[in-house]
Protein backbone atom coordinates (compact mmCIF):
# COMPACT_ATOMS: atom_id res chain seq x y z
CA UNK A 1 0.00 0.00 0.00
CA UNK A 2 1.59 3.27 -1.05
CA UNK A 3 1.32 6.51 0.89
CA UNK A 4 -1.38 8.01 -1.32
CA UNK A 5 -3.70 5.12 -0.86
CA UNK A 6 -2.90 5.02 2.83
CA UNK A 7 -3.83 8.70 3.26
CA UNK A 8 -6.93 8.27 1.19
CA UNK A 9 -8.08 5.35 3.33
CA UNK A 10 -7.17 7.23 6.47
CA UNK A 11 -9.55 10.03 5.54
CA UNK A 12 -12.24 7.54 4.55
CA UNK A 13 -11.81 5.76 7.87
CA UNK A 14 -12.11 9.03 9.79
CA UNK A 15 -15.29 9.84 7.92
CA UNK A 16 -16.88 6.44 8.58
CA UNK A 17 -15.65 6.49 12.18
CA UNK A 18 -17.29 9.89 12.67
CA UNK A 19 -20.71 8.49 11.83
CA UNK A 20 -20.25 5.62 14.25
CA UNK A 21 -19.00 8.05 16.90
CA UNK A 22 -21.98 10.41 16.53
CA UNK A 23 -24.43 7.56 16.93
CA UNK A 24 -22.41 5.89 19.71
CA UNK A 25 -22.57 9.06 21.84
CA UNK A 26 -26.34 8.67 22.05
CA UNK A 27 -26.07 5.02 23.09
CA UNK A 28 -23.54 5.80 25.76
CA UNK A 29 -25.34 8.83 27.23
CA UNK A 30 -28.70 7.09 27.47
CA UNK A 31 -26.95 4.14 29.09
CA UNK A 32 -25.34 6.53 31.55
CA UNK A 33 -28.63 7.90 32.88
CA UNK A 34 -31.03 4.98 32.39
CA UNK A 35 -28.76 1.89 32.30
CA UNK A 36 -30.55 1.08 29.07
CA UNK A 37 -29.09 -0.05 25.75
CA UNK A 38 -31.50 1.93 23.62
CA UNK A 39 -31.82 -0.39 20.65
CA UNK A 40 -34.19 2.05 18.99
CA UNK A 41 -31.33 4.52 18.67
CA UNK A 42 -30.25 3.31 15.21
CA UNK A 43 -33.82 3.82 14.03
CA UNK A 44 -33.88 7.35 15.41
CA UNK A 45 -30.94 7.92 13.09
CA UNK A 46 -33.01 6.56 10.20
CA UNK A 47 -35.90 8.86 11.15
CA UNK A 48 -33.52 11.83 11.09
CA UNK A 49 -32.25 10.91 7.63
CA UNK A 50 -35.79 10.34 6.28
CA UNK A 51 -37.15 13.61 7.62
CA UNK A 52 -34.22 15.46 6.11
CA UNK A 53 -34.84 13.67 2.82
CA UNK A 54 -38.54 14.57 2.76
CA UNK A 55 -37.84 18.15 3.71
CA UNK A 56 -35.40 18.41 0.81
CA UNK A 57 -37.93 16.83 -1.55
CA UNK A 58 -40.44 19.50 -0.69
CA UNK A 59 -37.91 22.07 -1.85
CA UNK A 60 -36.34 23.10 1.41
CA UNK A 61 -32.57 23.69 1.09
CA UNK A 62 -30.26 21.05 2.56
CA UNK A 63 -29.13 23.06 5.59
CA UNK A 64 -32.68 23.89 6.71
CA UNK A 65 -33.79 20.32 5.94
CA UNK A 66 -31.02 19.02 8.17
CA UNK A 67 -32.32 21.15 11.03
CA UNK A 68 -35.84 19.78 10.44
CA UNK A 69 -34.38 16.25 10.50
CA UNK A 70 -32.54 16.93 13.75
CA UNK A 71 -35.59 18.49 15.40
CA UNK A 72 -37.82 15.64 14.20
CA UNK A 73 -35.44 12.99 15.52
CA UNK A 74 -35.20 14.81 18.83
CA UNK A 75 -39.00 14.86 19.11
CA UNK A 76 -39.22 11.14 18.29
CA UNK A 77 -36.49 10.54 20.89
CA UNK A 78 -38.42 12.47 23.55
CA UNK A 79 -41.64 10.66 22.65
CA UNK A 80 -40.06 7.20 22.90
CA UNK A 81 -38.79 8.13 26.35
CA UNK A 82 -42.07 9.62 27.56
CA UNK A 83 -44.36 6.98 26.08
CA UNK A 84 -42.32 3.80 26.24
CA UNK A 85 -39.50 4.15 28.77
CA UNK A 86 -40.81 6.49 31.44
CA UNK A 87 -43.58 4.15 32.67
CA UNK A 88 -40.84 1.55 33.20
CA UNK A 89 -38.44 3.61 35.35
CA UNK A 90 -38.97 1.37 38.36
CA UNK A 91 -39.38 -1.84 36.35
CA UNK A 92 -36.61 -4.45 35.93
CA UNK A 93 -34.04 -3.36 33.33
CA UNK A 94 -34.88 -6.33 31.11
CA UNK A 95 -38.39 -4.93 30.54
CA UNK A 96 -36.84 -1.65 29.42
CA UNK A 97 -34.50 -3.46 27.03
CA UNK A 98 -37.30 -5.50 25.46
CA UNK A 99 -39.35 -2.32 25.09
CA UNK A 100 -36.45 -0.66 23.29
CA UNK A 101 -36.29 -3.57 20.84
CA UNK A 102 -40.05 -3.24 20.35
CA UNK A 103 -39.74 0.48 19.57
CA UNK A 104 -36.99 -0.38 17.10
CA UNK A 105 -39.22 -2.85 15.21
CA UNK A 106 -42.10 -0.41 15.37
CA UNK A 107 -40.17 2.44 13.77
CA UNK A 108 -38.63 0.21 11.09
CA UNK A 109 -41.97 -1.26 10.09
CA UNK A 110 -43.88 2.00 10.36
CA UNK A 111 -41.50 3.63 7.90
CA UNK A 112 -41.59 0.57 5.63
CA UNK A 113 -45.39 0.66 5.52
CA UNK A 114 -45.54 4.42 5.02
CA UNK A 115 -42.74 4.89 2.52
CA UNK A 116 -41.90 1.46 1.09
CA UNK A 117 -38.72 -0.54 1.48
CA UNK A 118 -37.06 0.53 -1.76
CA UNK A 119 -33.96 2.60 -1.07
CA UNK A 120 -34.36 6.25 -1.96
CA UNK A 121 -31.57 8.20 -3.60
CA UNK A 122 -30.33 10.96 -1.34
CA UNK A 123 -29.16 13.96 -3.34
CA UNK A 124 -26.65 15.79 -1.21
CA UNK A 125 -25.83 19.38 -2.21
CA UNK A 126 -23.04 19.62 -4.72
CA UNK A 127 -20.55 21.32 -2.44
CA UNK A 128 -20.50 18.21 -0.25
CA UNK A 129 -19.99 15.69 -3.01
CA UNK A 130 -17.58 17.67 -5.16
CA UNK A 131 -14.35 15.76 -5.72
CA UNK A 132 -11.12 17.57 -4.99
CA UNK A 133 -7.58 16.31 -5.24
CA UNK A 134 -4.48 16.77 -3.16
CA UNK A 135 -1.52 15.36 -5.06
CA UNK A 136 -2.73 11.96 -6.11
CA UNK A 137 -5.53 11.72 -3.56
CA UNK A 138 -9.03 12.19 -4.87
CA UNK A 139 -11.71 12.78 -2.27
CA UNK A 140 -15.24 14.12 -1.98
CA UNK A 141 -15.28 17.16 0.28
CA UNK A 142 -17.71 15.42 2.60
CA UNK A 143 -15.00 13.14 4.00
CA UNK A 144 -13.21 16.22 5.31
CA UNK A 145 -16.33 18.01 6.52
CA UNK A 146 -17.81 15.01 8.33
CA UNK A 147 -14.91 14.39 10.77
CA UNK A 148 -14.49 18.13 11.34
CA UNK A 149 -18.13 18.62 12.21
CA UNK A 150 -18.00 15.52 14.42
CA UNK A 151 -15.09 16.83 16.46
CA UNK A 152 -16.82 20.20 16.78
CA UNK A 153 -19.98 18.46 18.04
CA UNK A 154 -17.92 16.39 20.46
CA UNK A 155 -16.41 19.60 21.85
CA UNK A 156 -19.90 21.04 22.32
CA UNK A 157 -21.18 17.90 24.05
CA UNK A 158 -18.19 17.82 26.40
CA UNK A 159 -18.70 21.51 27.11
CA UNK A 160 -22.34 20.87 28.00
CA UNK A 161 -21.36 17.94 30.21
CA UNK A 162 -18.58 19.64 32.11
CA UNK A 163 -19.35 23.37 32.01
CA UNK A 164 -23.09 23.70 32.44
CA UNK A 165 -25.37 22.87 35.31
CA UNK A 166 -27.38 20.59 33.05
CA UNK A 167 -24.23 18.66 32.27
CA UNK A 168 -23.45 18.45 35.95
CA UNK A 169 -26.92 17.07 36.57
CA UNK A 170 -26.51 14.55 33.72
CA UNK A 171 -23.23 13.32 35.19
CA UNK A 172 -24.69 13.17 38.69
CA UNK A 173 -27.71 11.26 37.42
CA UNK A 174 -25.39 8.54 36.19
CA UNK A 175 -24.54 7.82 39.83
CA UNK A 176 -27.65 8.26 41.84
CA UNK A 177 -31.12 9.24 40.63
CA UNK A 178 -32.59 9.41 44.13
CA UNK A 179 -30.01 11.85 45.45
CA UNK A 180 -30.21 13.98 42.34
CA UNK A 181 -33.93 14.41 42.95
CA UNK A 182 -33.25 15.44 46.54
CA UNK A 183 -31.10 18.25 45.16
CA UNK A 184 -34.24 19.67 43.63
CA UNK A 185 -33.44 18.49 40.13
CA UNK A 186 -36.23 17.17 37.95
CA UNK A 187 -34.64 13.88 36.84
CA UNK A 188 -37.16 13.39 34.02
CA UNK A 189 -36.23 16.75 32.56
CA UNK A 190 -32.55 15.84 32.60
CA UNK A 191 -33.30 12.47 30.96
CA UNK A 192 -35.25 14.38 28.31
CA UNK A 193 -32.22 16.57 27.63
CA UNK A 194 -30.10 13.43 27.21
CA UNK A 195 -32.58 12.07 24.65
CA UNK A 196 -32.56 15.40 22.82
CA UNK A 197 -28.77 15.42 22.60
CA UNK A 198 -28.50 11.73 21.66
CA UNK A 199 -31.25 11.83 19.04
CA UNK A 200 -29.96 15.04 17.47
CA UNK A 201 -26.49 13.55 17.07
CA UNK A 202 -27.99 10.35 15.66
CA UNK A 203 -29.88 12.42 13.08
CA UNK A 204 -26.69 14.20 12.07
CA UNK A 205 -24.94 10.81 11.81
CA UNK A 206 -27.83 9.53 9.70
CA UNK A 207 -27.63 12.45 7.30
CA UNK A 208 -23.84 12.01 7.02
CA UNK A 209 -24.49 8.36 6.21
CA UNK A 210 -27.04 9.34 3.58
CA UNK A 211 -24.59 11.81 2.04
CA UNK A 212 -21.78 9.23 1.90
CA UNK A 213 -23.79 6.26 0.64
CA UNK A 214 -26.29 8.29 -1.22
CA UNK A 215 -29.37 6.27 -0.41
CA UNK A 216 -31.65 5.71 2.54
CA UNK A 217 -34.11 2.96 3.45
CA UNK A 218 -36.20 2.17 6.55
CA UNK A 219 -33.80 -0.56 7.69
CA UNK A 220 -30.63 1.51 7.34
CA UNK A 221 -30.48 2.02 11.11
CA UNK A 222 -30.17 -1.64 12.02
CA UNK A 223 -26.63 -2.50 11.02
CA UNK A 224 -25.20 0.99 11.53
CA UNK A 225 -26.91 1.18 14.91
CA UNK A 226 -25.52 -2.17 15.98
CA UNK A 227 -22.04 -1.17 14.88
CA UNK A 228 -22.28 2.10 16.75
CA UNK A 229 -23.41 0.13 19.77
CA UNK A 230 -20.31 -2.08 19.35
CA UNK A 231 -18.25 1.13 19.18
CA UNK A 232 -19.80 2.42 22.40
CA UNK A 233 -18.99 -0.85 24.20
CA UNK A 234 -15.50 -0.90 22.71
CA UNK A 235 -14.84 2.61 24.03
CA UNK A 236 -16.46 1.88 27.38
CA UNK A 237 -20.21 2.26 27.64
CA UNK A 238 -21.17 5.32 29.65
CA UNK A 239 -18.15 7.31 28.48
CA UNK A 240 -18.69 9.96 25.79
CA UNK A 241 -14.96 10.17 25.03
CA UNK A 242 -14.86 6.38 24.82
CA UNK A 243 -17.76 6.32 22.36
CA UNK A 244 -15.85 8.63 20.02
CA UNK A 245 -12.61 6.66 20.34
CA UNK A 246 -14.51 3.40 19.78
CA UNK A 247 -16.28 4.86 16.75
CA UNK A 248 -13.05 5.96 15.12
CA UNK A 249 -11.28 2.65 15.85
CA UNK A 250 -14.15 0.81 14.23
CA UNK A 251 -14.20 3.14 11.23
CA UNK A 252 -10.45 2.86 10.60
CA UNK A 253 -10.41 -0.92 11.03
CA UNK A 254 -13.30 -1.47 8.68
CA UNK A 255 -11.76 0.68 5.95
CA UNK A 256 -8.21 -0.62 6.33
CA UNK A 257 -9.00 -4.31 6.54
CA UNK A 258 -11.01 -4.01 3.35
CA UNK A 259 -8.26 -1.96 1.67
CA UNK A 260 -5.51 -4.42 2.63
CA UNK A 261 -7.42 -7.65 2.19
CA UNK A 262 -10.01 -6.95 -0.49
CA UNK A 263 -11.06 -10.59 -0.42
CA UNK A 264 -12.40 -9.99 3.12
CA UNK A 265 -14.60 -7.14 1.87
CA UNK A 266 -17.73 -9.22 2.14
CA UNK A 267 -17.10 -9.67 5.85
CA UNK A 268 -16.63 -6.02 6.69
CA UNK A 269 -19.79 -5.85 8.76
CA UNK A 270 -18.48 -8.71 10.88
CA UNK A 271 -15.46 -6.82 12.23
CA UNK A 272 -17.51 -4.64 14.54
CA UNK A 273 -19.02 -7.69 16.16
CA UNK A 274 -15.68 -9.48 16.25
CA UNK A 275 -14.42 -6.48 18.27
CA UNK A 276 -17.53 -6.56 20.41
CA UNK A 277 -16.91 -10.22 21.30
CA UNK A 278 -13.23 -9.60 22.04
CA UNK A 279 -14.03 -6.62 24.29
CA UNK A 280 -16.69 -8.52 26.16
CA UNK A 281 -14.30 -11.45 26.64
CA UNK A 282 -11.18 -9.59 27.73
CA UNK A 283 -12.12 -6.11 28.91
CA UNK A 284 -15.86 -5.80 29.39
CA UNK A 285 -15.50 -2.21 30.61
CA UNK A 286 -14.03 -1.11 27.28
CA UNK A 287 -11.12 1.22 26.56
CA UNK A 288 -12.11 4.21 28.65
CA UNK A 289 -14.50 2.57 31.07
CA UNK A 290 -13.63 1.52 34.58
CA UNK A 291 -16.63 0.21 36.40
CA UNK A 292 -19.91 -0.68 34.77
CA UNK A 293 -21.82 -0.16 37.97
CA UNK A 294 -20.86 3.49 38.10
CA UNK A 295 -21.74 5.48 35.02
CA UNK A 296 -19.23 8.09 33.99
CA UNK A 297 -18.92 10.51 31.14
CA UNK B 1 -48.72 23.28 68.25
CA UNK B 2 -48.27 26.00 65.68
CA UNK B 3 -44.51 26.19 66.20
CA UNK B 4 -44.01 22.52 65.28
CA UNK B 5 -42.04 22.75 62.06
CA UNK B 6 -42.49 19.05 61.30
CA UNK B 7 -45.46 17.01 62.29
CA UNK B 8 -45.55 13.26 61.75
CA UNK B 9 -49.21 12.41 62.05
CA UNK B 10 -50.25 8.83 62.67
CA UNK B 11 -48.13 7.30 59.92
CA UNK B 12 -48.33 3.64 58.97
CA UNK B 13 -46.10 2.17 56.29
CA UNK B 14 -46.59 -1.31 54.94
CA UNK B 15 -44.40 -3.12 52.43
CA UNK B 16 -46.47 -6.03 51.23
CA UNK B 17 -47.50 -7.77 54.44
CA UNK B 18 -44.72 -6.26 56.51
CA UNK B 19 -45.55 -3.29 58.68
CA UNK B 20 -42.43 -1.15 58.83
CA UNK B 21 -44.02 1.72 60.73
CA UNK B 22 -47.12 1.53 62.87
CA UNK B 23 -49.27 4.56 63.73
CA UNK B 24 -46.30 6.77 64.47
CA UNK B 25 -46.75 10.40 65.50
CA UNK B 26 -44.28 12.95 66.77
CA UNK B 27 -43.67 16.67 66.47
CA UNK B 28 -40.40 18.48 65.91
CA UNK B 29 -40.38 22.06 67.18
CA UNK B 30 -38.65 24.81 65.28
CA UNK B 31 -35.00 25.13 66.28
CA UNK B 32 -34.89 21.73 67.98
CA UNK B 33 -32.41 18.97 67.46
CA UNK B 34 -34.65 15.95 67.54
CA UNK B 35 -33.33 12.41 67.76
CA UNK B 36 -34.80 9.31 66.19
CA UNK B 37 -33.23 6.21 67.63
CA UNK B 38 -33.93 2.52 67.82
CA UNK B 39 -32.45 -0.87 66.96
CA UNK B 40 -31.62 -1.80 63.37
CA UNK B 41 -34.74 -2.29 61.29
CA UNK B 42 -36.89 -0.17 63.58
CA UNK B 43 -38.02 1.98 60.65
CA UNK B 44 -35.95 5.11 61.20
CA UNK B 45 -34.68 5.49 57.66
CA UNK B 46 -38.16 4.64 56.35
CA UNK B 47 -39.43 7.76 58.14
CA UNK B 48 -36.76 9.82 56.38
CA UNK B 49 -37.80 8.33 53.05
CA UNK B 50 -41.42 9.25 53.77
CA UNK B 51 -40.57 12.83 54.76
CA UNK B 52 -38.49 13.39 51.62
CA UNK B 53 -41.14 11.86 49.37
CA UNK B 54 -39.25 8.75 48.31
CA UNK B 55 -42.01 6.69 49.88
CA UNK B 56 -45.70 7.38 50.19
CA UNK B 57 -47.07 6.21 53.53
CA UNK B 58 -49.87 3.64 53.59
CA UNK B 59 -51.68 5.81 56.12
CA UNK B 60 -51.12 9.12 57.86
CA UNK B 61 -49.67 12.51 57.01
CA UNK B 62 -46.53 14.58 57.09
CA UNK B 63 -46.98 18.27 57.85
CA UNK B 64 -44.16 20.71 57.28
CA UNK B 65 -44.71 24.26 58.51
CA UNK B 66 -48.38 23.34 58.91
CA UNK B 67 -48.69 22.33 55.26
CA UNK B 68 -49.49 18.79 54.23
CA UNK B 69 -46.52 17.52 52.21
CA UNK B 70 -47.44 13.81 52.23
CA UNK B 71 -46.37 12.23 48.93
CA UNK B 72 -44.76 15.37 47.53
CA UNK B 73 -42.09 14.35 45.04
CA UNK B 74 -38.47 14.45 46.28
CA UNK B 75 -37.45 17.15 43.82
CA UNK B 76 -40.29 19.35 45.10
CA UNK B 77 -39.77 18.62 48.80
CA UNK B 78 -36.37 20.24 48.60
CA UNK B 79 -37.95 23.57 47.62
CA UNK B 80 -40.06 23.44 50.78
CA UNK B 81 -36.82 23.51 52.72
CA UNK B 82 -36.01 19.92 53.63
CA UNK B 83 -32.63 18.31 52.95
CA UNK B 84 -31.09 15.02 54.02
CA UNK B 85 -27.94 12.95 54.16
CA UNK B 86 -27.70 9.20 53.84
CA UNK B 87 -26.56 6.45 56.17
CA UNK B 88 -24.29 5.08 53.46
CA UNK B 89 -22.72 8.22 52.04
CA UNK B 90 -24.10 8.93 48.60
CA UNK B 91 -21.87 11.44 46.90
CA UNK B 92 -21.62 11.81 43.15
CA UNK B 93 -18.51 9.77 42.52
CA UNK B 94 -15.91 10.99 40.05
CA UNK B 95 -17.23 14.51 40.47
CA UNK B 96 -15.20 17.00 42.47
CA UNK B 97 -16.13 18.18 45.94
CA UNK B 98 -16.96 21.61 44.52
CA UNK B 99 -19.23 20.09 41.85
CA UNK B 100 -20.98 17.95 44.44
CA UNK B 101 -21.80 21.05 46.45
CA UNK B 102 -22.66 23.18 43.40
CA UNK B 103 -25.32 20.66 42.44
CA UNK B 104 -27.01 21.34 45.76
CA UNK B 105 -27.36 24.97 44.74
CA UNK B 106 -29.33 23.94 41.66
CA UNK B 107 -32.52 24.37 43.66
CA UNK B 108 -31.80 28.07 44.00
CA UNK B 109 -30.14 28.85 40.69
CA UNK B 110 -33.23 30.43 39.27
CA UNK B 111 -32.09 31.36 35.82
CA UNK B 112 -33.87 29.94 32.81
CA UNK B 113 -32.63 27.73 29.95
CA UNK B 114 -32.68 30.85 27.85
CA UNK B 115 -30.37 32.73 30.16
CA UNK B 116 -28.08 29.72 30.55
CA UNK B 117 -27.77 29.14 26.83
CA UNK B 118 -27.26 32.75 25.87
CA UNK B 119 -25.11 33.44 28.92
CA UNK B 120 -26.89 36.59 29.94
CA UNK B 121 -25.27 38.75 32.63
CA UNK B 122 -27.65 37.53 35.33
CA UNK B 123 -26.46 34.00 34.65
CA UNK B 124 -22.83 34.94 35.27
CA UNK B 125 -23.74 36.89 38.37
CA UNK B 126 -25.68 33.95 39.80
CA UNK B 127 -22.92 31.51 38.89
CA UNK B 128 -20.36 33.67 40.68
CA UNK B 129 -22.55 34.06 43.75
CA UNK B 130 -23.19 30.33 43.90
CA UNK B 131 -19.51 29.51 43.64
CA UNK B 132 -18.71 31.98 46.43
CA UNK B 133 -21.38 30.40 48.62
CA UNK B 134 -20.01 26.93 47.88
CA UNK B 135 -16.57 28.07 49.02
CA UNK B 136 -18.08 29.58 52.18
CA UNK B 137 -19.68 26.22 52.95
CA UNK B 138 -16.47 24.34 52.32
CA UNK B 139 -14.70 26.74 54.65
CA UNK B 140 -17.14 26.03 57.47
CA UNK B 141 -16.49 22.32 57.06
CA UNK B 142 -12.75 22.77 56.63
CA UNK B 143 -12.68 21.05 53.24
CA UNK B 144 -11.71 23.98 51.01
CA UNK B 145 -8.39 22.34 50.14
CA UNK B 146 -10.30 19.44 48.53
CA UNK B 147 -12.48 21.65 46.31
CA UNK B 148 -11.09 20.19 43.10
CA UNK B 149 -10.44 16.69 44.39
CA UNK B 150 -12.62 13.77 43.39
CA UNK B 151 -15.15 13.25 46.15
CA UNK B 152 -14.32 9.54 46.49
CA UNK B 153 -10.65 10.30 47.16
CA UNK B 154 -11.54 11.88 50.51
CA UNK B 155 -11.48 10.17 53.88
CA UNK B 156 -14.76 8.82 55.20
CA UNK B 157 -15.10 11.65 57.70
CA UNK B 158 -14.52 14.29 55.05
CA UNK B 159 -16.95 12.63 52.64
CA UNK B 160 -19.56 12.89 55.38
CA UNK B 161 -18.82 16.61 55.63
CA UNK B 162 -19.20 17.04 51.87
CA UNK B 163 -22.56 15.30 52.06
CA UNK B 164 -23.79 17.62 54.82
CA UNK B 165 -22.43 20.65 52.95
CA UNK B 166 -24.26 19.51 49.82
CA UNK B 167 -27.48 19.20 51.81
CA UNK B 168 -26.98 22.71 53.22
CA UNK B 169 -26.46 24.06 49.73
CA UNK B 170 -30.14 23.48 49.03
CA UNK B 171 -30.87 26.07 51.73
CA UNK B 172 -32.97 23.90 54.04
CA UNK B 173 -34.92 24.85 57.14
CA UNK B 174 -35.04 21.23 58.26
CA UNK B 175 -32.00 19.01 57.93
CA UNK B 176 -32.37 15.24 58.19
CA UNK B 177 -29.14 13.50 59.19
CA UNK B 178 -29.06 9.71 58.86
CA UNK B 179 -26.38 8.38 61.22
CA UNK B 180 -23.92 11.22 60.65
CA UNK B 181 -21.41 9.82 63.13
CA UNK B 182 -21.46 6.25 61.80
CA UNK B 183 -17.99 4.94 61.10
CA UNK B 184 -16.24 7.92 62.65
CA UNK B 185 -13.63 7.77 65.38
CA UNK B 186 -14.24 9.68 68.64
CA UNK B 187 -12.16 12.66 67.49
CA UNK B 188 -14.05 12.95 64.21
CA UNK B 189 -17.35 12.52 66.02
CA UNK B 190 -16.44 15.33 68.37
CA UNK B 191 -15.49 17.58 65.48
CA UNK B 192 -18.74 16.72 63.70
CA UNK B 193 -20.80 17.59 66.77
CA UNK B 194 -19.15 21.02 66.86
CA UNK B 195 -19.83 21.60 63.18
CA UNK B 196 -23.48 20.58 63.52
CA UNK B 197 -23.88 22.98 66.44
CA UNK B 198 -22.32 25.74 64.40
CA UNK B 199 -24.35 25.23 61.24
CA UNK B 200 -27.48 24.87 63.29
CA UNK B 201 -27.14 28.36 64.71
CA UNK B 202 -25.53 29.91 61.60
CA UNK B 203 -28.22 28.63 59.23
CA UNK B 204 -31.08 28.71 61.71
CA UNK B 205 -31.79 25.02 61.25
CA UNK B 206 -34.02 22.44 62.79
CA UNK B 207 -32.36 19.05 62.81
CA UNK B 208 -33.85 15.57 62.80
CA UNK B 209 -31.17 13.03 63.55
CA UNK B 210 -30.91 9.25 63.35
CA UNK B 211 -28.06 7.94 65.42
CA UNK B 212 -26.81 4.91 67.34
CA UNK B 213 -24.01 6.60 69.24
CA UNK B 214 -25.84 7.41 72.50
CA UNK B 215 -23.12 9.74 73.73
CA UNK B 216 -23.53 11.74 70.54
CA UNK B 217 -27.32 11.70 70.85
CA UNK B 218 -27.12 12.80 74.46
CA UNK B 219 -24.92 15.69 73.53
CA UNK B 220 -26.86 16.81 70.44
CA UNK B 221 -30.54 16.20 70.99
CA UNK B 222 -33.08 18.22 72.91
CA UNK B 223 -35.65 15.51 72.56
CA UNK B 224 -35.98 12.10 71.01
CA UNK B 225 -38.29 9.33 69.96
CA UNK B 226 -37.30 5.70 70.33
CA UNK B 227 -38.68 3.28 67.76
CA UNK B 228 -38.90 -0.47 67.99
CA UNK B 229 -40.46 -2.53 65.22
CA UNK B 230 -41.92 0.63 63.74
CA UNK B 231 -43.75 1.74 66.85
CA UNK B 232 -42.89 4.51 69.29
CA UNK B 233 -41.83 3.10 72.65
CA UNK B 234 -40.49 6.28 74.19
CA UNK B 235 -40.58 10.03 73.68
CA UNK B 236 -38.78 12.52 75.88
CA UNK B 237 -35.37 13.74 76.97
CA UNK B 238 -32.29 11.69 76.07
CA UNK B 239 -31.30 11.41 79.73
CA UNK B 240 -34.60 9.75 80.54
CA UNK B 241 -34.42 7.42 77.55
CA UNK B 242 -31.32 5.61 78.69
CA UNK B 243 -32.94 4.63 81.97
CA UNK B 244 -36.29 3.70 80.45
CA UNK B 245 -37.04 0.00 80.83
CA UNK B 246 -38.76 -0.43 77.48
CA UNK B 247 -35.87 1.24 75.68
CA UNK B 248 -33.31 -0.91 77.44
CA UNK B 249 -35.18 -4.11 76.65
CA UNK B 250 -35.56 -3.09 72.99
CA UNK B 251 -31.82 -2.68 72.70
CA UNK B 252 -30.61 -5.49 74.91
CA UNK B 253 -33.46 -7.96 74.64
CA UNK B 254 -36.24 -8.55 77.09
CA UNK B 255 -34.72 -10.35 80.06
CA UNK B 256 -38.04 -11.06 81.73
CA UNK B 257 -38.80 -13.66 79.05
CA UNK B 258 -35.35 -15.14 79.01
Amino acid sequence: MNLDIFLQQLVNGASLGSMYALIAIGYTMVYGVLRLINFAHGDIMMVGAFLTFFAMQSGIPFEAALIIGIAGAAIIGILTDKIAYKPLREAPKISLLITAIGISFFLENLFTVLFGSTPKAFKAPEYLTKIFHLGNIYLPISVIIIPTVTLLILAIVLWILYKTKYGMAIRALAFDIQTVKLMGIDADKIIMIVFIIGSSLAAIGGVFYAVSYPSIDPLMGIIVGLKAFAAAVLGGIGSVGGAVVGGFILGFTEIFVVAMFPELGGYKDAFAFFFLILVLLFKPTGIMGQDLERGRF
Amino acid sequence: MSDAILKIDNITMQFGGVTAIKELSFNVQKGQTYGLIGPNGAGKTTIFNIITGNLKPTKGFVFFENKNITGTKPNKVVYKGIARTFQNIRLFKSMTVLENILIGFDAQANYSYFEAIFRLPRFFKREREIKEKAYELMKIFGITEFANTNATALSYGNQRKVEIARALATNPKLLLLDEPAAGMNPKETDELANIIHKIKSDFNLTILLIEHDMKFVNRMCDQLTVLDYGAKIFEGKPADAIVDEKVISAYLGDFSHA
